[in-house]
């Protein structure tokens, strides 16, 4: 049902729009991330400009660096598995557009509505390690392969805190459905005050504090980037990848740093919406219909803080051993989450 | 029990552990065979064209050796044929980031031969150079240590700073990475004006850079997870490797060249504390360089407030002939103990010339730290053993 500003658009014109959609809610976050906080918000954490001769302060850098990449030579090593050294790219990006297609933008500005759109994400999210693996066994290159095997167990490892957190919003929010989850968020009350809604970062604190952990490790972010660790690894399980298909690694790498920080926005920032008291409104048909508009630019604000709390930690923080790494999630995470869980249903029982 | 005893001990204790590490797959039902990964010669971590041979099981290094040469350049042959003055350019590309302190070891050798003396004003001078070059040397490696880690911020501050430290040594001598300034009886040319009062700012900039390292990776608890209790080297492991500098200091032995010797140079004139640490792990030796690197800029602004004056240059004839015999002559430069066996033979130029470099000492203790650590602490381990290519190959 997808009505923009009361005009109701045709089936294929629903369709068009949301490949369209897709496509832009992939790319415009990525390119954002990397251009913002990549090239400058990491030059001026570490004291020095960024680039600057590109465009006016540097602004089309990142046009020029993927012309440099789609230039280059796309070279496959001679022993590589060349059809799965070529899919490899191709997995990981796709989880990240799966991963998309449930996150909801406005009261109808939507890919899909699933009713377990939460399930479904974190289950296609992990459709990544597969690439990783097979991009790590298929370069036929020492390190790719220890790079891969790491990535495929550090990933397993915080998939499941990452799933416990997520528990503890579902049990408060009494359902799987992201926008639903939106919903109660807004229209929410904490003690009966209802100016703020209910966002779960203030409810679920410690679900929150885990899940972020856990999408550091998931993104492969530092201190959890033994992956990609250059210093040991050379590049890990992208060492041997160059031109798009590189390229294609690293829109991925972003672009789903964007997508988790959506998806974090949904579950404990309160999504698209504002507090609904402040405007009056009870549920999602009360919902006036210029939020279709403006729900995407507050997810978009809401994202880019998520990611810069996530770009923040990259920068300042060196790596964990791998074995540290898997210590800290079995002995630490499981069990708070498994606790918070607990505490999170005694809670909804009592109240 | 001696010291070899308890060393045998060690070594046997270390083969066992190996060779549990060798026969663990032997317990699994899935049969695996180790892995031999060529760390290098071409690989971020390892400062230019080190190789290591690591064996691997797993993720475990049951068995690893560092293969050096990639980088040869024969200075020692080379300086066979160059007259005296000539050689401090060759060897001042030995250690590139503190190129100055290598200068002056070989000097001061030619100079013992000679029976010269250089004023007191110009061992004044190349204290603070030598220094100078330490920081500069030592604070590349502070940022570096980030690096190795995964933390990238660190090492843009280093650059920065060391930055100022190297427009000093360019301001005093003309060259930022090879000075070339050191002569056979003193120095070429005298501090520039203004030089003094631009040095104690930099010094204090450098102690706030040192503050921040502190912070940043010291403090930092998983820095310290990762460096404590990784790599360590006791005490009679060290001494029996030849160990020297920070690297030999981290395993508790108070031994520094620049207190317990007697040269030509300014270092007893200031004062100023011999760090050690009781740990021998990567975190000491780290932290010992972190505290040598305070105690350098006050060694620098101490000896800056007292510089004599007088001439810079002894009394020299224009051409140097060294008179025959031979001298060892060795400093604690920022990588260790680094020393010249000039042979003479009254003629132009030396006729033999062995270098004593601190890294390729220090690298020999590689397979024996190595051994049975992950993937991941051999790049720890070998930067906080801190070596420099140039000065393993020569």
């Amino acid at each position: 049902m997808m009505s923009l500003l009361a005009v109701e658009v045709p089936y294929w014109g629903q369709s068009l729009l949301r490949v369209l959609g897709g496509i832009v809610a992939v790319l415009l976050p990525a390119g954002t991330i990397v251009y913002v906080f990549l090239f400058k918000m990491m030059s001026f954490m570490q004291s020095r400009l960024g680039p600057m001769e590109a465009g006016p302060y540097g602004s089309l850098q990142l046009v020029a660096e993927v012309g440099k990449w789609l230039q280059k030579e796309d070279i496959i090593p001679q022993r590589a598995d060349p059809r799965i050294f070529r899919m490899a790219p191709i997995v990981v990006l796709a989880s990240t557009f799966l991963l998309v297609a449930v996150v909801p933008f406005g009261p109808d500005a939507w890919f899909t509505n699933f009713e377990v759109g939460i399930f479904y994400a974190l289950a296609v999210s992990s459709l990544s390690v597969l690439g990783i693996l097979m991009a790590g066994w298929a370069s036929a290159n020492k390190y790719s392969l220890l790079g891969g095997l790491r990535a495929a167990g550090q990933l397993i490892a915080y998939e499941l805190p990452m799933v416990l957190a997520v528990i503890g919003v579902v049990i408060q929010a009494e359902t799987m459905n992201l926008q639903k989850i939106v919903v109660a968020q807004n229209s929410g009350e904490i003690f009966g005050f209802s100016g703020l809604g209910n966002p779960y970062v203030l409810t679920q604190f410690v679900g929150f504090i885990i899940f972020m952990i856990a999408i550091q490790a998931e993104l492969t972010q530092a201190p959890f980037d033994m992956p990609i660790a250059e210093s040991e690894l050379v590049s890990g399980y992208m060492t041997e990848y160059s031109g798009f298909r590189f390229l294609m690694f690293f829109i991925g790498e972003f672009a789903t740093a964007g997508v988790f920080a959506m998806i974090t926005s949904v579950l404990f920032l309160g999504g698209w919406g504002v507090p609904f008291a402040w405007f009056g409104w009870s549920d999602i048909d009360s919902v006036a219909n210029w939020m279709n508009f403006v729900g995407p630019l507050i997810m978009f604000t809401k994202m880019m803080l998520i990611v810069f709390i996530i770009m923040w930690v990259r920068f300042s923080s060196p790596r964990f051993r791998e074995d540290q790494l898997q210590r800290f999630a079995w002995k630490v995470l499981i069990p708070v989450s498994l606790g918070n869980i607990a505490i999170t249903s005694i809670f909804k029982v009592v109240m | 029990m001696s010291l070899t005893d308890r060393l045998l001990g060690d070594r046997q204790r270390l083969a066992y552990i190996a060779s549990q590490a060798a026969d663990s797959r032997l317990n699994v039902e899935l049969e695996t065979e180790g892995m031999t990964l060529n760390i290098g010669p071409q690989h971020p971590a390892t400062h230019g064209t080190l190789r290591i041979i690591a064996r691997l099981d797993g993720e475990q290094v049951v068995w690893a050796e560092p293969s050096c040469g990639y980088m040869h350049r024969g200075y020692e042959k080379l300086a066979e044929v160059r007259t005296y003055p000539q050689v401090t350019s060759l060897v001042n590309r030995i250690d590139w980031l503190g190129s100055f302190a290598n200068e002056v070891p070989f000097i001061l050798a030619a100079e013992k031969l000679m029976g010269v003396e250089a004023p007191a004003r110009s061992q004044h001078i190349r204290t603070i150079l030598f220094e100078l070059s330490r920081i500069a040397n030592v604070s590349l490696f502070l940022g570096d240590l980030g690096v190795q880690m995964g933390a990238i911020t660190p090492v843009f501050f280093a650059f920065r700073d060391r930055e100022y430290v190297l427009n000093l040594i360019e301001g005093a001598t003309g060259g930022r990475f090879h000075p070339n300034f050191d002569r056979i009886g003193g120095l070429k040319d005298d501090l520039p004006k203004g030089w003094i009062a631009e040095t104690k700012a930099v010094m204090k900039k450098l102690r706030t850079f040192c503050d921040q390292i502190d912070d940043l990776l010291f403090g930092n608890e998983i820095f310290q997870a990762r460096m404590r209790g990784i790599g360590v080297i006791p005490r009679d492991v060290a001494l029996q490797y030849g160990l020297s500098g920070a690297n030999l200091r981290a395993s508790g032995v108070d031994w520094d060249l620049r207190r317990d010797q007697s040269l030509p140079m300014a270092w007893n004139k200031a004062d100023w504390k011999v760090w050690t640490h009781p740990d021998g792990d990567s975190f000491a030796r780290c932290w010992v360089r972190l505290q040598e690197t305070r105690e350098s800029t006050k060694i620098v602004d101490q000896l800056l407030d007292t510089i004599p004056s007088g001439p810079i240059m002894a009394k020299v004839p224009k051409i140097i002939k060294v008179p025959e015999g031979e001298a060892w002559v060795s400093t604690e430069n920022p990588l260790g103990e680094m020393g010249y066996y000039v042979v003479s033979r009254g003629e132009l130029g030396p006729f033999r010339v062995k270098i004593r470099s601190a890294s390729f000492n220090n690298m020999s203790v590689a397979p024996w730290a190595l051994r049975g650590v992950y993937v991941p602490d051999i790049v720890t381990i070998l930067a906080s053993l801190y070596f420099i290519l140039g000065d393993i190959d020569r």
